[in-house]
């Protein structure tokens, strides 16, 4: 779920017709002040984080002066909240509040549809106040084909125990709330406070919005970067991991990282599932015997061995890690092989150092273990495959004992060389990557396997030598599926004359970036 | 008996041209599926696997007669356009196999369904398989496998997650119990048949002995399962697992959502309302055919 900061919230709301503060973002002490000077008045200087209570933290603070302000500013600024560092306010101006009430619509999974709350109460601590007070509540489903007429909007701030003028302002406000929240695709909005001033009129001081991460598409005009159910801004290897993910629908891959730095104790691994169900339960195994959990990874809906390859790839930038856990639900109904394949060709290219447990079971498994156990027999570390008959808990106590067995060495990330592929070689586009064969190096080849290895059949024989079989067009548009089969066969059985390059956009700038950090430290 | 499907069925699916739907045409139709037709606008007078291809679910069904049953397999942006285009053709069951759907569009689809008294499984499904009779969606991957891996028998099997409805249906197969239907009833925030709803049908469904469920953190589904039975509407004996035990809870960020759903949602409160009701909830879904065998022998 994609979160806006308060100011883009306020801003949509403003923009829908609902009174706010005046007021402006800010990323330096000096903006804040000629803010202040603008507004005129006394302001209220607010922390943008993706968190709440942050009065507690000392990241909502009022300045009567301009010089207030940019004093105060500039000590908020740069402030550590939890995971990062606070880098823009929103200065607005401070009003005059005679009552705070609270309005806020969510996704009701059991009526299946927005069920808008209100209460008479409202500011910190809303829950304990609701609980409390369960008769300043009101509650109302709303028809997404009819909308939120104003008179269902009137009856439920009258159930919640408030009437007159004040009744009806807040109807209004609520009619656009939700209109705001339904146009803009939002799973969930909060006005906490929503107060009544001195003068009587109803203004939303603080708000938040959640856009739907499927509906990002629909909003451009919001900049949401990644589209993740995060509690704080993405961390450049996130970034790099979405970028691959909004590149190539097939499949899907998520990337979440736990910490950004792994610490010298606790064991960590990187963590890769399959399925959201069996990612979880697989997680959970992990947990259980211990292991601290780098990042959590899932690919799954049939993504190419290309996709998985990358995700690899995103994983060993970690480092730090001991080992490597992949593991689904263990019954899987896409073709094992085409994961294993694309784990061999990171772990070959990454020369893996630390065990990894691989559980991939399902469709074809048999040859995904095979896959496995040929092709890594030579890294430094071991690589297990296990399938459907071998539960998440048995692998998580093999990974343990290979990580001991490996006297814990760490994972050491390398710089990822330029890609070079050999002089004059044949080459087509695949979707996402670009095919090189060195037919120079095929009159050595006797078995023409990697005709035979291709699952779409796109490649046949001219002389001695494999070209496609079909447009260069079509395989740019995917009659290539990226299936790593042909490379790893030639690279095997034969001439070593094929490499499949799939670039991941930023991560080798990144590797070599934290390389340098580390080695600064 | 089995829910929801059988091989009499008469089943069309949306978008069976493209790269998913062509695959899962194949597997639809060698486990046995009553595939009567494929819909992909401008493709019509095509073929895919010998099932005749239309250009809309209105041609479909003057040219082939009723249909029960319609598997999508399109984009998620366009998915709610193509469910209301078969509901206004009169398909009572959709099963909505695309992830990343938008959650207004859900409930769009919803609504429309409800006015026409159809009901929906999905989106984010793998979809659901009756041993032996057929298959909607892509659970098993291949006729042989799926043949292989389910077997026909009386426990039901649902569950918020595609892998975890093959695995655990695979386990009980494996441990000698076969099953009635298993679900898979999409893994997003909002589905059309949730949990509860597929318990009532199990209920009514004679052959159907007990049930398995895997459960996950997030929703209210378990919660309202257990409600379910407290009103005495379902009645078999239920085995459980909850997923995410271990997963670090997200922080909540909604408070008008803790206001309306209090601790449900988390998986102390499921297990316990679960149990409460004599629900068999398992630690590893390996209990789930041990279970199976104290409750059925």
């Amino acid at each position: 779920m994609a979160r806006l900061y308060e100011y883009q919230s306020k801003k949509l709301l403003k923009d829908g017709g609902v009174r706010v503060p005046e007021g402006e973002v800010v990323f330096s002490a000096a903006e804040a002040r000629s803010v202040a000077e603008k507004i005129g008045k006394p302001v209220v200087l607010k922390i943008q984080v993706w968190l709440t209570g942050r009065a507690g933290l000392g990241g909502i603070q009022f300045a009567a002066t301009p010089q207030e302000a940019e004093d105060k500013a500039a000590r908020m600024l740069g402030m550590r909240v939890r995971n990062y560092v606070v880098d823009r306010l929103l200065v607005e101006e401070k009003l005059a509040i005679k009552a705070e009430y609270f309005a806020g619509l969510v996704i009701d999974d059991a009526q299946k549809c927005p069920l808008l709350v209100f209460s008479a109460v409202g500011g910190t601590g809303i829950e304990e106040i609701a609980r409390r007070h369960p008769d300043k509540i009101a509650t109302i489903p709303i028809d997404v084909g009819a909308g939120l007429p104003e008179f269902e909007a009137r009856d439920l701030v009258r159930r919640a125990g408030l009437t007159g003028s004040v009744m009806i302002q807040l109807a209004e406000l609520l009619v656009k709330l939700y209109n705001v929240a339904r146009n803009k695709d939002a799973r969930s909005a909060e006005i906490n406070p929503l107060v009544l001033t001195a003068d009587d009129l109803v203004y939303a001081v603080d708000c938040h919005l959640v856009i739907d991460d499927y509906a990002v598409f629909r909003h451009p005009e919001l900049g949401i970067e990644v589209a993740r159910e995060f509690d704080r801004p993405p961390t450049e290897l996130e970034k790099i991991a979405y970028k691959v993910e909004e590149r190539d629908h097939r499949g899907t891959f998520y990337f979440f990282q736990m910490t950004d730095r792994i610490p010298a104790e606790g064991t960590f691994i990187g963590f890769h599932g399959a399925g959201g169900g069996g990612s979880m339960m697989s997680m959970d195994a992990v947990l259980n015997r211990g292991f601290k959990l780098a990042n959590y990874c899932d690919t799954s809906g049939n993504p190419p061995a290309s996709k998985v390859y990358r995700a690899a790839k995103i994983i060993l930038s970690q480092p730090g890690i001991r080992g490597y856990f992949a593991s689904g639900s263990g019954v899987a109904s896409q073709e094992q092989y085409h994961s294993a394949r694309g784990l061999v060709k990171a772990f070959l290219e990454e020369s893996l150092s630390v065990p990894a447990v691989i559980r991939l079971g399902g469709n074809f498994e048999e040859e995904a273990i095979r896959i496995l156990a040929a092709y890594c027999r030579d890294l430094p570390a071991k690589v297990e495959g296990y399938g459907r008959d071998d539960a998440p808990e048995t692998c998580a106590a093999r990974l343990e004992a290979l990580i001991r067995e490996n006297k814990a060495v760490s994972h050491e990330v390398r710089p990822i060389p330029e890609f070079q592929p050999a002089a004059g070689a044949y080459a087509f586009g695949t979707l996402t990557g670009k095919l090189f064969i060195d037919h120079g190096l095929c009159a050595g080849c006797k078995s023409k396997g990697c005709i035979g290895a291709c699952a779409p059949k796109i490649l046949k024989l001219v002389g001695d030598k494999p070209v496609l079989a079909i447009a260069p067009e079509e395989a740019k548009k995917g009659k290539c599926t990226e299936c790593l089969a042909c490379e790893i066969f030639c690279r095997f059985h034969e001439q070593n004359a094929i490499a499949v390059h799939l670039p991941i956009p930023g991560l080798a700038e990144y590797r070599k970036k934290s390389l340098k950090e580390r080695e600064s430290d | 008996m089995s829910i929801l499907v059988d091989e009499k069925s008469r089943v069309i699916i949306q978008g069976i041209t493209g790269r998913e739907g062509m695959a899962r045409a194949q597997l639809m139709k060698d486990y046995g599926t009553n595939v009567v037709a494929g819909v992909t606008p401008g493709r019509g007078g095509q073929e895919v696997y010998g099932i005749p291809v239309f250009n809309s679910v209105e041609e479909a069904r003057e040219k082939r007669g009723p249909i029960d049953i319609s598997v999508i397999f399109i984009p998620a942006a366009l998915v709610k356009n193509a469910a209301l285009e078969a509901f206004a053709a009169g398909v009572k069951l959709l099963v909505i196999v695309p992830d990343r759907v938008p959650i207004y569009d859900v409930l769009d689809i919803s609504r429309a369904a409800k006015a026409k008294g159809a009901r929906f499984v999905g989106p984010n499904t793998l979809g659901l398989l009756s041993p032996g009779k057929a298959v909607l969606g892509m659970i098993g991957g291949r006729a042989q496998r799926a043949r292989e891996w389910f077997r026909p028998g009386d426990l039901g099997v649902s569950s918020r997650s595609g892998g975890m409805t093959s695995a655990i249906s695979y386990y009980l197969t494996r441990a000698g119990f076969g099953q009635s239907t298993i679900i898979h009833v999409g893994g997003d925030a909002v589905v059309g048949l949730s949990h509860p709803e597929v318990m009532e049908l199990f209920e009514s469904d004679d052959e159907t002995k007990a049930v398995a469920m895997f459960g996950e953190i997030g929703t209210t589904q378990e919660e309202r399962v257990a409600d379910l039975i407290a009103a005495g509407k379902f009645t078999k004996p239920l085995i459980a697992f909850i997923g995410g035990k271990a997963a670090k809870s997200g922080t909540r960020f909604s408070h008008a959502g803790a206001i309306v759903e209090g601790s449900r949602g988390s998986y102390e409160t499921k297990v316990q309302r679960l149990r409460e009701v004599g629900v068999h909830v398992v630690d590893t879904i390996f209990d789930i055919p041990k279970k199976a065998k104290d409750i059925l022998g």
